[in-house]
């Protein structure tokens, strides 16, 4: 199946959309499809439609084109139809400071490759439940897959203090596990030791 | 019975724990012994091999891309290598087809060899695990005569090989092959019908196949749970169209089954490699014949001058890809293996991305282990069989 076929196939299904087909070498077992940001989950849900099959999902990966090209990201999708051996790519341009609705809701699996190009990339999906870094520490600065991501810079080694107490803070803490072995209301043990462990964080470096 | 406490508590597994096949983290959130919540955390092993990537030219890639993926290396090259020949349009010869295929294979052996090893260990069959790795041993060795390293041989080249196989290759591949289906027998007589081994993973882990594909799970997961979705079928590459094999699937979708269905495709991969040593000419070509980018014989190099300089280009510059985006996928051991490179026309990548099938099934743990028992929680990791370096890359 051709693009531009997946594309008269989906404009039954998706009348408000607008698609344009793209060249690459592999086009002709994964055709490509130019989607707009605002139709990417109309989309999906379409192309799982009879005759279409996309249901399974593959995988979610970005592209920077920083200096030469002005909406700067590539979102790609893959989606691939077991029963009918097809796979299909979907692209979304999106620029910096853009969002792109997270496809989650059709694609549970869409949810940590998302998390990765937020950590990675800086792109913001809207609707994700759990959009936090993946892959690098919490507190790191920048998106490393950037194309403006220094490189062969030279930068300081950050150092991570492990959490650190003073001997009053560990005998409050001493104290307060032994109240909470009490009879206590479900999972508020777990709240109770995040609350403590930001107020004596040692600084950096 | 009012004072019975019946809070929850939460153990934290890993990253040091010797059944989390490296660096996984889980936050296990325990009702008793009932799994309630379960929150995986990676990134402990993350290298930045993609950023590294895109500062490398093109042949350079392919160590870093074989050390993603360390238990099954050569899919990885081989899923990146076809992407570029797709970007270059190359077809290569018969014969390199039918190496790259027989190595694929071994690579699938060796891997399924070391998850049969350290799953069986892991449920506590140890035997397995000292069986395992003397077939491995083997195959290491021979990934030694190929390349001369052990794991990473980065043996398949962009354009072919790196040089023709080494003489007795053949031979000890053969007697490889001749060996191992008696020994798989051996493992199935002290596993696959052990009632201990039964009662461990039977029903354990279970799977239904519409969540695979909703969340991205392929190869032998999905595969256990009813689905015939193998890249090497759907989508063939290097000649795969052209074996005869069988793809193997079993319906329940637990642990027991993803066990038999890696077991049986290790005997599949028996005959697909018999098929393919047949194919292999003891003499003949081992790359393209696109002077572009497969460096001219040793020979000329010293005696021609027009070979010198090619030589001296292709090692110094590189070669150039035109411009455009290429996915390629292929079947690795642990499920689909895809590369997707994007080349803006110069002598190094712009993006280099691997598909993980391990950072899918790292995401879904919860689907396998929520409501189970926390000794299942050691079943279900190694029959997902995932590898660290291939999750956080």
């Amino acid at each position: 199946m051709s693009a531009a076929e997946i594309i008269t196939a989906l404009a039954a299904s998706v009348p408000s959309a607008t698609y344009e087909p793209l060249v690459s070498s592999d086009s002709d077992v994964t055709p490509g499809i130019l989607v707009r940001c605002e139709d990417l989950i109309a989309t999906c849900q379409a192309l799982q439609g009879p005759g279409l099959e996309y249901i399974a999902f593959s995988d979610v990966t970005a592209v920077d084109f920083h200096p030469n090209r002005d909406p700067r990201f590539d979102v790609v999708y893959h989606l691939v139809s077991p029963h009918r051996r097809a796979r299909v790519r979907l692209k979304v341009r999106v620029n910096k400071d853009e969002e792109v609705p997270s496809l989650t809701p059709v694609f549970p699996g869409a949810g940590w490759p998302e998390r990765e190009l937020y950590d990675l990339f800086g792109i913001v999906f809207t609707g994700h439940e759990d959009l936090r870094r993946l892959m690098m520490p919490d507190d790191w600065e920048g998106h490393p897959l950037r194309k403006d991501y220094p490189v062969q810079l030279r930068k300081d080694a950050q150092t991570y203090m492990p959490l650190q107490v003073t001997e009053e803070e560990f005998r409050a803490n001493m104290e307060r596990d032994r109240y909470s072995r009490q009879p206590t209301p479900k999972a508020s043990t777990f709240a109770k030791a995040t609350v403590d462990r930001s107020a004596s964080q040692a600084p950096k470096e | 019975m009012a004072d019975v406490r019946t809070e929850t508590m939460t153990v934290n597994m890993g990253p040091q724990h010797p059944s989390t096949h490296g660096v996984l983290r889980l936050v296990l959130e325990l009702d008793g012994e009932t799994v309630v919540s379960v929150t995986p955390t990676i990134g402990f092993l993350h290298t930045g091999i993609e950023k590294t990537c895109e500062q490398k030219k093109w042949q350079q890639v392919i160590p870093l891309v074989e050390r993603m993926d360390y238990l099954g290396p050569q899919s990885n090259s081989l899923a990146f290598c076809l992407t570029v020949e797709q970007l270059l349009g190359l077809e290569m010869p018969e014969r390199v087809q039918a190496i790259r295929v027989l190595i694929a294979e071994l690579q699938r052996i060796s891997s399924h060899l070391v998850w049969f090893g350290t799953h069986t260990m892991e449920i506590g069959a140890i035997t397995g695990m000292l069986y395992a790795f003397r077939e491995r041993e083997i195959l290491m060795n021979l990934n030694e005569m190929l390349g001369g390293f052990r794991f990473f041989p980065s043996y398949i080249r962009v354009g072919g090989l790196r040089e023709d196989i080494p003489r007795g290759y053949k031979e000890a591949v053969k007697e490889f092959l001749d060996r191992l289906p008696g020994k798989l027998d051996e493992y199935e007589t002290l596993i696959t019908k052990n009632p201990i081994w039964l009662d461990r993973t039977r029903g354990v882990g279970v799977i239904a196949y519409a969540d695979c594909c909703k969340w991205g799970l392929y190869g032998p997961i999905a595969r256990a749970a009813g689905g015939d979705y193998d890249v090497r079928r759907a989508f063939p590459y290097t000649g795969y169209e052209s074996y005869d094999f069988d793809v193997i699937g079993a319906s329940n979708g637990d642990v027991y089954d993803r066990y038999l269905v890696r077991v049986a495709e290790m005997r599949e991969s028996v005959k697909i490699c018999q098929q393919a040593l047949e194919r292999i000419s003891p003499v003949g070509e081992f790359a393209c014949n696109d002077k572009r980018i497969v460096p001219p014989p040793k020979d000329q190099v010293y005696t021609e001058m027009e070979a010198l300089i090619q030589h001296f280009l292709i090692y110094s510059q590189g070669f150039k890809v035109p411009a455009g985006d290429a996915y390629v996928p292929v079947e690795g051991p642990r499920g689909e293996h895809g590369c997707y490179v994007v080349s803006d026309g110069t002598n190094r990548p712009w993006r280099v991305h691997m598909r993980s099938p391990g950072l899918m099934a790292c995401q879904s743990l919860h689907k396998f282990i929520v409501g189970g028992m926390i000794a299942d929680v050691i079943a279900v990791i190694g029959s997902l069989d995932v590898v660290m370096g291939d999750v956080d890359r």
